[in-house]
């Protein structure tokens, strides 16, 4: 079964405050969407929200993922059923290698007893971490502790590659990468581009839909998916900046979330 | 109340010990005056423990050790605890047994070389020159009751020599073994690395059945003189039954170095100090200590650096992890003198509670009397990061993995340091039947 991703009327809050006001997207395997949007808009309240992060509470709508009610799931069995977010902050882990917990997220997905091989792991971690330029001592480094910006963004990749994910949501995946990582990134994500994986990726830059060409692109305003399109959309915000959109459909201020 | 003092051991008992021994008149006489001033000398005083209130009184009396003619001999308990099954002969090892050592072997290769390794009731024998200026001079037997009880009782032990410019790359090892509640349990550690040797010494306590309460009266002083470098590693695993009480000391010279690693892994109540005296210019040390307490246990672990030498240098690490009603005060204190100029002392406290009731304090103590130096500290007590159970979740791990994968990883860095590989594996499986697992 192709991969079917929906999000219904999703709304959320953080603290008590309404960010998210009613997410409806639809996504199939093999396509590439494209959320835009500037800062502050719920962009990333929404990849965390559909993650299961304990801070956001979602108050209305669904998701389902083949069929699958994702939001009764735990965050963990979320992961399992095939979602993967590449976090735009990801989380610094002293004492646990990067390889070690490689290694327990792919075994949690293939369960006790059908554990991968050590080394028919190693040759994929290694392989994947050539393709992605990254050196191999970041095996053996403590999960992203002391990793510069750039080098969190691959290690997100490197995971990706690694869990055979089935809907993939990139939360700015490109911000501070230069453009050598952009293009090592990018091949990352076409390299895993398949019939059976829906893309999300998320950023306040055309930059990455260069390298990555979505299939839609969405603008973000006010925590609603105001303007749905094709590429040209990508190309049109890049060459206008926001202000147009903002024009057309009235808005001033296009954050979410700030103290009235 | 009263006013005298009863103390656990008496005057007979240390004065038959040193008859028994053959012990020279300086050493006998030196235990009864410390015994005798142990009545008057109070506890050590520890940041916000009682100690008094521990179980302190169960020494035991001296038992004689029936030596091992060979390493097979040894209780076979104790061999698992040296080597897979205890199946290999070792080289460069020591046993004690209850009171007294009944192993002990020194390659032919090292002892050619010029280093001793034996208990120190031999060594004091044996070598008394270059035992005497040591024994209880970086731990004075009149600071506390503690350390008077111990310079009184003290049995077996370790003696290591290593002499000038010679430098061993084989750590060697010592096993100090309790099975017996009614024998005193009190070894003394005396390393002495003359100039720019280098040397890596570890040792494991741990204990068989005991069938009643003991304390665990040791104290542990490391001689680094100039130029040299001493690796400690140090895993303590005695029984609920044990109360331990240590007291780790180095006095470091000019550019010497010492460097420890420790694992308080202790089932029993358990205090402890590890201290660098940083004496001379240049002198560097490094002290990384690990502790699990569960169930009722109550621990006090301290790391300390005193910098007298100009250019000192000390780093301290201590990591515990508390669960069920375990509680620890964990102390590191940075003390640099006047004069100690341009010294640098560095410190961290992390405590991880894994229980509504598991207590941990992390206080660190900053003492400075010179203006010209650099002083860092951190310290934290909490519960286990909830955005990185978070993050790991996120990638299909359960809730119960990735606090596994945490809890572990926040030990990790100190058992990595540990010099041997079975030594490692022994403490990550104590690791593990503390966390209950
Ligand atoms: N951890 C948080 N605590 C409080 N408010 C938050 C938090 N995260 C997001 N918000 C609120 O949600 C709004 C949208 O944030 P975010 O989803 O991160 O936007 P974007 O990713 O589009 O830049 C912010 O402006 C802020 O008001
Ligand atoms: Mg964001």
């Amino acid at each position: 079964m192709a991969t079917q991703f929906v999000i219904n009327g999703l709304k959320a809050t953080i603290e008590g405050k309404e960010i998210l006001k009613g997410i409806d997207l639809e996504m199939k395997g093999g396509e590439i969407h494209a959320i835009m949007g500037p800062n502050g808009t719920g962009k990333s309240t929404l990849a965390s929200a559909l993650m299961g992060h304990p801070k956001y509470e979602v108050t209305e709508g669904n998701v389902t993922i083949n069929g699958e009610d994702l939001l009764e799931m735990e965050v963990d069995e979320r992961a399992r059923a095939g979602l993967f977010l590449a976090m735009q902050y990801p989380s610094e882990i002293a004492g646990v290698t990067n390889s070690d917990f490689m290694r327990s997220a792919i075994n949690a997905r293939r369960g006790e007893g059908n554990e991968i091989s050590l080394i028919k792991f190693i040759r994929q971690m290694e392989g994947k971490m050539k393709e992605l330029e990254m050196n191999e001592e970041f095996a053996h480094r403590y999960l992203n502790e002391g990793f510069s910006g750039g080098e969190k963004k691959r290690n997100e990749i490197l995971q990706m590659m690694m869990l055979d994910p089935k809907i993939v949501v990139l939360d700015e995946i490109d911000s501070g990468l230069d453009i050598d990582a952009l293009r090592i990134v990018a091949n990352g994500v076409n390299a895993m581009r398949s019939e059976d994986r829906g893309f999300l990726i998320i950023t306040h830059y055309q930059r990455l839909l260069n390298y990555v060409k979505p299939d839609f692109v969405h603008v973000m305003m006010q925590g609603r998916i105001v303007k749905s399109g094709g590429p040209e959309l990508a190309e049109r915000l890049e060459a206008e900046g926001y202000d147009w959109v903002k024009e057309e459909l009235g808005i001033t201020d296009e954050t979410v979330g700030k103290d009235a | 109340m009263s006013t005298q003092t009863i103390l656990p051991v008496d005057r007979e008992t240390v004065a038959a010990l040193s008859s028994r021994k053959n012990e020279p008149a300086w050493l006998a006489e030196s235990r009864l005056q410390a015994l005798e001033n142990a009545a008057t000398l109070d506890y050590p005083k520890l940041e916000k423990t009682k100690i008094e209130r521990w179980n302190l009184n169960t020494y035991g009396v001296y038992a004689d050790a029936v030596e091992a003619k060979s390493f097979s001999d040894v209780p076979a308990e104790a061999r698992s605890f040296l080597n897979e099954d205890g199946a290999q002969d070792m080289d460069n090892v020591l046993v004690q047994h209850n009171s007294g050592v009944v192993y002990r072997r020194l390659n032919a290769e090292l002892a050619a070389k010029g280093i001793i390794f034996t208990d120190l009731e031999t060594a004091v024998r044996e070598h008394e020159a270059l035992v005497k200026p040591y024994l209880m001079q970086a731990l004075k037997a009149d600071e506390h009751r503690m350390a008077a009880l111990h310079a009184a009782l003290w049995n077996g032990g370790a003696f290591l020599y290593i002499p000038k410019n010679v430098e061993v790359d084989i750590p060697l090892q010592a096993l100090f073994y309790t099975d017996d509640a009614q024998a005193t349990f009190a070894p003394h550690v005396l390393i002495v690395a003359e100039a720019n040797s280098r040397v890596s010494y570890m040792d494991n306590y741990v204990s068989g059945q005991l069938q009643a309460p003991i304390v665990h009266n040791g104290v542990v002083e490391v001689f680094v003189k100039p130029g040299a470098k001493v690796t400690y590693a140090s895993i303590h695993h005695l029984g609920e039954q044990a109360t331990d009480v240590t007291f780790r000391r180095a006095i470091v010279e000019n550019d010497g170095r010492i460097e420890w690693i420790v694992g308080e892994m202790h089932n029993g109540n358990a205090a402890s100090e590890t201290n660098s005296i940083l004496q001379g210019n240049g002198s560097t040390s490094d002290a990384k200590i690990i502790c699990v307490g569960n169930g009722e246990q109550k621990l006090n672990i301290t790391t300390k650096a005193v910098h007298i030498g100009k250019s000192s240098d000390s780093q301290m690490i201590t990591r515990a992890v508390m669960r069920e009603s375990a509680s620890s005060i964990i102390n590191g204190i940075t003390k640099i003198e006047k004069g100690a100029t341009k010294a640098n002392g560095e410190q961290t406290e992390r405590v991880l509670m894994l229980s509504p009731k598991a207590r941990g304090d992390a206080n660190p103590i900053l003492l400075i009397d010179e203006d010209d130096v650099t002083a860092g500290h951190a310290a934290s007590a909490g519960q286990v990061n909830q955005e990185q159970v978070h993050y790991m979740m996120s990638r299909g791990i359960s809730r119960e993995d990735a606090e596994n994968l945490i809890i572990r990883g926040f030990l990790a860095p100190v058992v990595a340091e540990v010099p041997n590989e079975y030594l490692q594996q022994l403490l990550k499986s104590y690791i593990e039947r503390k966390l209950g697992q």
